[in-house]
């Protein structure tokens, strides 16, 4: 990944983070872009944790990952500690792959 | 170390000791995050200096994620910037969300904009009091920028020592993470359609188009959401990033129902003999981790 790469994002975010605090005296954000944002970033979100759960570059990542994240989700949805989703999902993860499963 | 002595003598006045636990709790486990990015990142094929520059300059775990992801897949580094920036996009509202934090001298906002992030704004939105959100905001902003960045450095050379990421379920934590993110925003029934079908299609066309790609063609999910929902104003009309999880609680029904309908997403931890006031408090902190 080229320096320009991560300049590109890195002055973007920056840009996008800093709008607010220099524009809230003058723009008011509709109410209506507002939900789109949110519900945007929600969507890629879920889609980004779905590809990047099931495939492995143009294929499938095989059982062990998804079944992680799976876990992982199981226990964010009954609102475990963030760690404890994150190492849940490594470690199941993990017991898997040493069980055989790709 | 003795950690309940630590908390009383450096807490920073306006923010509360329960806060700062929380902050410590996603502090640890963004520290984990940050050192699969490193990890994953160098085991992916890139140089080790790429993970610890985006880590410093970007910031934002989900874009570097994704970019990196991108760039590991075999994606081109425009596709690359582009699924960063548009999983960014949300900076812009919270920008807007946060800004009265920020306010003061020209160098707090430079450095408020640059610790901005959905951890900080998350602990910022669930305080009232200015002085608090102000207190938590920096503190949450500032600690997560501080282990970030040493526990991507750490990944990285963990990555370059340890030759099978994969043996330790480290590549399950990033989806992991994304999904507890995105958790509490699908209580909304139109972002969940629109998710759903988001996801669906980027999973079906990965077989098929240029790395990268199925991320940014999830947005035509949105297409899905159906009928303009509910929007929130929460305290002083400020606009809450995420949606409620229920709809709003009248206090006219009867006690225990309400409560019920509205925390159906969560444990019930609600007491149901609880006033008006402490149900719709507990349900609002309901939406962060």
């Amino acid at each position: 990944m080229p320096l320009l790469a991560i300049m590109a994002l890195a002055a973007g975010t920056y840009a996008f983070r800093l709008a607010g605090p220099l524009l809230r005296q003058r723009v008011r954000m509709p109410e209506g872009a507002q939900r789109l944002f949110a519900m945007a970033a929600a969507v890629l979100l879920i889609a980004l944790a779905a590809t990047s759960a099931l495939t492995q570059g143009h294929g499938f990542a095989g059982w062990a990952r998804p079944a992680g994240v799976g876990v992982a989700g199981l226990l964010a949805a009954r609102r475990a500690p963030f760690p404890v989703v994150v190492i849940a999902a490594a470690a199941t993860t993990a017991m898997l792959r040493l069980c055989g499963v790709p | 170390m003795n950690m309940r002595l630590f908390w009383r003598t450096t807490v920073p006045p306006g923010v509360g000791r329960a806060a700062l636990r929380d902050i410590a709790l996603v502090c640890l486990a963004d520290a984990i995050v940050g050192i699969s990015f490193g990890a994953t990142a160098v085991s992916g094929g890139l140089r080790p200096w790429v993970p610890v520059a985006m880590s410093l300059l970007v910031f934002a775990g989900g874009a570097q994620f994704a970019a990196v992801g991108v760039v590991i897949a075999g994606g081109s580094p425009v596709a690359a910037v582009a699924a960063g920036l548009i999983l960014n996009t949300r900076m812009l509202p919270y920008g807007f969300a946060v800004a009265d934090v920020t306010e003061g001298r020209w160098w707090t906002r430079l450095a408020g904009a640059h610790v901005t992030v959905d951890e900080s704004v998350a602990f910022a939105l669930r305080q009232d009091d200015p002085s608090r959100r102000r207190g938590v905001f920096w503190a949450c902003g500032l600690a997560l920028f501080a282990v970030w960045n040493v526990a991507v450095v750490a990944g990285v050379a963990a990555g370059a020592a340890i030759r099978n990421t994969g043996a330790f379920g480290l590549d399950a934590t990033f989806p992991a993470v994304l999904l507890a993110l995105a958790l509490p925003s699908l209580a909304d029934r139109g972002t969940r359609r629109a998710a759903a079908a988001g996801a669906a299609a980027a999973v079906a066309m990965t077989p098929f188009v240029p790395a990268g790609l199925p991320v940014l063609a999830s947005l035509g999910g949105l297409a899905f959401a159906g009928p303009r929902g509910r929007t929130f104003a929460g305290p002083r009309g400020r606009w809450r990033i995420w949606p409620r999880l229920a709809g709003p609680v009248t206090p006219t029904a009867p006690s225990g129902t309400t409560a019920r309908s509205g925390t159906t997403a969560r444990s019930g931890t609600t007491a149901p003999s609880g006033t008006t006031e402490d149900r719709a408090g507990s349900v609002a902190e309901g939406r962060e981790h």
